[in-house]
């Protein structure tokens, strides 16, 4: 199946396919060194004579509309994830579609989540071909074991954005959940019982798709106010009785951490940002819904307040505690590119000042500019860094798929990237020799902070000078390294590996950076 | 009978499961031939799985065992935790006698003068392994590794093997390295195991007479003469019931190593059969007599623990008071207490402002030769003087002064 692939040596010494899934590929050239070329690529040319004169785009259920769009074997079906472990429309759709005797489909999704593990038994059942997109909990074991026809497919939110204004994943028919939506097609996340504030993941596959469905649970009469997704992109739209889970779309309430191991690492990344001067008016950051960056964000907070600090604005992943700086007027904006909790979903529907944002207007990078090159600095996670700052973020170091890539890569191009990573895990020491996958070059991430230290890398000579003589505890990577390994025993083994590849990460201008290997029985 | 007998005697030790952080399940079968069988699963398998299975075989050897089988369930423990979890399981066999399986050992810190800042000592329940590895990094004063309460009966024996190890191959930070042994008898056990690796206070529970010290005493005084160490081991009194409180200020003096008496209230309380509240009005004689006891013998005094881990305002509350109360430290059960109560015991920068002008008038006067220490109009005391030189002794070792000046007087108060 994969075997017979031709392999080259990218400018990050990977060894990488020079095809995947039927499609040239070109190699990772280095941070800023593919110049694209051509025109993007663009839908086809539709007409108002084609569609209801009334604006009624309504169909009685999926199949019909599948049907409609004109569903045959080896289409590519796309789905957004604003509804993460609660969606129940993306299996609806593929089941339905095994329902028709469908086969060979590529799943486009735009994350996937173990509420998805049911794409498990479509790929066993020939219904689904091969999955581009995140892989983790099940989906991940089974695209791990080299189970799945095609290669995986891993894209950061804005090189899947690339990908599909630039051509290289052409969506057939995209089905979209939305919370609320009118006859029309127009449709928000920001409202109705299964509300998830955002739709930005689901933008591009309502521009680019041939055909695009929206499925939705609560349907108001036109007009659907706001709408983030435009109805004038929409082919038809069907109601159903629930699109997923609300306890399990948005959490109640977000908790920080009370792991006082990871409030360790929140504070150094707080007082880093304040003590190298990163905190100061007008500045602006990024944090996710991971305990860490809660817990930074909560002791940044408090920073600001005691400084007399404002922030410009700050980029979500939105929970109450980013809800609670905009109330206190510690930022004028939050531009939220999701939204995990109750709060910030009640926030964005009624704060103005609660933007959401698309992956195209945060994070592409073949794009006239992006958000996050705005940011002053972002606070991400890990699996493992090596010495020279490369990290993955995509495997466990054993080699099994474990994360999506997110807006992580998006992300590296802030002004400060920031890793807040303990410094092991279960004897398993974050920091190592080589990366098993490489996600996101060295060059581009400046501070590993973990919660016996603080590193910084030597090529942001600008940091390393603005923090000396803090009291933070600055250490180089491999001092913080060396201590961990004694703790753990000595250096880890390295994981056993078939020389089968199962996924390849991509880099934000589509170039291939890694590949994801098959791992050992 | 046992001449046939393959098995000799299943044993076990340690913990494993889903839940399960850091530690390990060892089973041992003892045979009579056939060398080592180890059967291993580890969530770290892939990275340590060879590592663990070499450490078996060096332990089993080092105890003695030529011929077992050994199944080991890991939780991704780190080798200390291994080398006791087997060491445990080989004892429980009734095997390994007067061996022991050590774990590479780290510099042992710097010894403790007996008037060391003691504001936090963070209990780490003994068989929770987990806990150990960053306990420094939360910057208490001292760690407390608890082979006493938090220990259940039948797993004594397997927590003093841990506790010993994590004596010698944790790294504790700048923490002083206490043990809370058990109530004699079985603390003697206790002493066996843990005194050759020199911890700096011994804890003792549930004090009501001098004797239970001196018996402790001399034993901690004929291990270490024993084992050759050096360096102070002090002793530390927990105070837990109305007899001991009566007996405070002879417990107090019973030995030379006495550094620091405690009050444990949940014990107090319930000797007394009385609710143990929130406000702690129950224990407040208690509390005093003790504080008094403690300054009359020339130990430090320091209170209980503050045990709802939630209520970080309550907690200041109570640091704050005991420290109103004439206590120097505190115990704590969350690593998440120990800012909240050093920033309690530290004095504040008013006091602080005070107590140095206090002392600048005080060697100005020194130096003039007066024997009145005035301060503007004010005359002042001379245990007034005593008291602001003490304070600011305290905000200097606490780092509440700011940069270390050669004198207090050098300090411009203007």
């Amino acid at each position: 199946m994969n075997n017979g692939l031709e392999f080259a040596q990218n400018a990050a010494g990977r060894l990488v396919p020079i095809e995947v899934n039927g499609r040239k590929q070109a190699p990772f050239l280095g941070v800023g060194q593919r110049r694209p070329e051509g025109p993007k690529t663009a839908p086809l040319v539709r007409s108002a004579r084609d569609y209801p004169a009334n604006g009624d785009k309504r169909l009685p259920d999926l199949e019909t509309a599948l049907r409609a769009c004109g569903l045959r074997d080896g289409m590519t079906i796309s789905n957004h994830h604003h509804l993460r472990d609660g969606d129940a429309v993306a299996l609806m759709a593929l089941n339905t579609a095994a329902r028709m005797g469908i086969r060979d489909l590529m799943w486009f999704p735009s994350a996937s989540f173990p509420a998805q593990a049911g794409v498990i038994e479509l790929m066993e059942a020939g219904v689904v071909h091969h999955i581009e997109g995140s892989m983790n909990g099940p989906l991940g074991d089974y695209c791990s074991q080299g189970k799945m026809r095609g290669l995986g497919v891993l894209r950061s939110h804005g090189g899947r954005w690339q990908a599909i204004q630039d051509g290289e994943v052409h969506i057939d028919i995209a089905v979209i959940a939305a919370p609320t939506a009118d006859p029309f097609g127009n449709a928000t996340g920001t409202l109705g019982k299964s509300a998830c504030g955002s739709l930005g993941f689901a933008l591009a596959d309502s521009m680019y798709a041939d055909r695009v469905i929206v499925v939705t649970d609560n349907l108001v009469p036109f007009p659907c106010v706001p709408w983030q997704i435009s109805g004038n992109d929409v082919d038809c739209v069907v109601e159903v009785s629930s699109i997923g889970d609300p306890a399990k779309i948005v959490s109640g309430t977000t908790q920080i951490t009370r792991s006082p191991d990871r409030l360790k690492i929140a504070e150094h990344v707080a007082r880093f940002i304040r003590d190298a001067g990163i905190m100061r008016n007008g500045f602006s950051f990024q944090a996710g819904a991971g305990g860490i960056a809660l817990a930074f964000v909560d002791y940044l907070r408090g920073m600001m307040k005691d400084a007399g600090v404002k922030a410009r604005f700050v980029r979500g992943g939105s929970t109450r505690y980013l809800v609670e700086l905009l109330r206190e007027g510690l930022t004028d904006y939050i531009l939220d590119g999701q939204t995990f909790d109750l709060a910030g979903v009640q926030s964005m529907a009624s704060d103005p000042r609660h933007v959401p944002t698309s992956p195209f207007t945060s994070y592409n990078y073949h794009g006239k500019g992006f958000f996050n090159q705005l940011v002053d600095v972002v606070v991400l996670g890990a699996t493992e860094v090596d010495v020279n700052f490369n990290a993955n973020v995509v495997t466990h170091s054993d080699g099994r798929l474990l994360h999506g890539i997110g807006g992580w890569q998006n992300c590296l191009f802030a002004g400060c990237t920031i890793l807040a990573v303990p410094s092991f895990r279960d004897r398993i020491p974050v920091i190592v020799d080589e990366v098993t996958t490489l996600t996101g070059p060295g060059e581009m991430i400046d501070v590993v902070a973990t919660e016996r230290g603080i590193a910084i890398n030597p090529r942001r000579e600008d940091l390393l000078s603005a923090v000396n003589g803090s009291s933070l505890p600055i250490r180089p990577i491999q001092d913080i390294q060396r201590e961990v390994e004694k703790i753990c025993g000595g250096k880890p083994q390295r994981p056993r590996l078939r020389q089968n590849p199962v996924a390849v990460v991509k880099w934000v201008d589509g170039t291939v950076l890694d590949t994801v290997w098959q791992v050992g029985d | 009978m046992a001449t046939t007998a393959n098995v000799k005697t299943r044993s076990e030790a340690g913990r494993s499961g889903p839940d399960v952080r850091s530690d390990l399940r060892v089973v041992l079968e003892p045979r009579d031939a056939g060398g080592i069988e180890i059967e291993l699963q580890s969530r770290v398998a892939a990275y340590y799985g060879d590592s663990i299975r070499a450490q078996a075989q060096q332990v089993l050897a080092e105890l003695g065992i030529q011929h077992a089988r050994i199944t080991i369930e890991d939780e991704g423990a780190l080798p200390f935790v291994i080398a006791a979890r087997i060491e445990a399981a080989v004892r429980r066999a009734g095997l390994g006698q007067g061996r022991r399986a050590l774990p590479e050992s780290v510099p042992l810190p710097a010894a403790s003068p007996c008037d060391r800042l003691r504001r936090t000592r963070l209990y780490l329940p003994g068989t929770e392994p987990k806990y150990f590895i960053n306990a420094g990094l939360h910057g208490p004063d001292a760690i407390i590794l608890d082979l006493e309460d938090a220990v259940h009966p039948a797993e004594k024996d397997a927590a003093r093997i841990l506790v010993r190890n994590a004596l010698r191959a944790v790294d504790f930070g700048g923490a002083e390295r206490m043990v809370r042994i058990n109530q004699l008898p079985l603390g003697y056990w206790d002493l066996e195991e843990v005194i050759p690796e020199a911890p700096d206070v011994v804890l003792i529970p549930k004090v009501e007479h001098p004797e239970q010290v001196l018996a402790v005493e001399e034993r901690v005084t004929q291990i270490a003469a024993r084992c050759k160490i050096d360096r102070p081991i002090w002793l530390m009194s927990i105070l837990e019931s109305a007899l001991g409180i009566e007996n405070a200020f002879a417990i107090a003096t019973a030995s030379e190593r006495m550094v620091a008496m405690s009050i444990g209230l949940e014990d107090y309380t319930a000797d007394l059969g009385v609710v143990k509240s929130a406000e702690g009005r129950e224990s407040m004689y208690a509390r005093l007599r003790l504080v008094n006891a403690a300054h009359a013998a020339r130990i430090q005094a320091s209170d209980s623990v503050y045990s709802d881990v939630g209520d970080m305002d309550g907690l200041s509350r109570w640091a704050e008071s005991a420290r109103a109360l004439g206590f120097e430290g505190m115990g704590c059960v969350h690593p998440l207490q120990i800012p909240v109560i050093h920033q309690a015991f530290q004095p504040s920068p008013a006091e602080i402002e005070k107590a140095l002008k206090i002392v600048a008038a005080f060697e100005e006067a020194q130096r003039r030769g007066l024997g009145v220490v005035s301060l503007g109009s004010k005359m002042i005391d001379a245990p007034v003087v005593q008291r602001a030189l003490k304070l600011v002794e305290q905000a200097r070792r606490m780092g509440a002064l700011g940069k270390p000046t050669s004198g207090a007087g050098n300090l411009d108060t203007t």
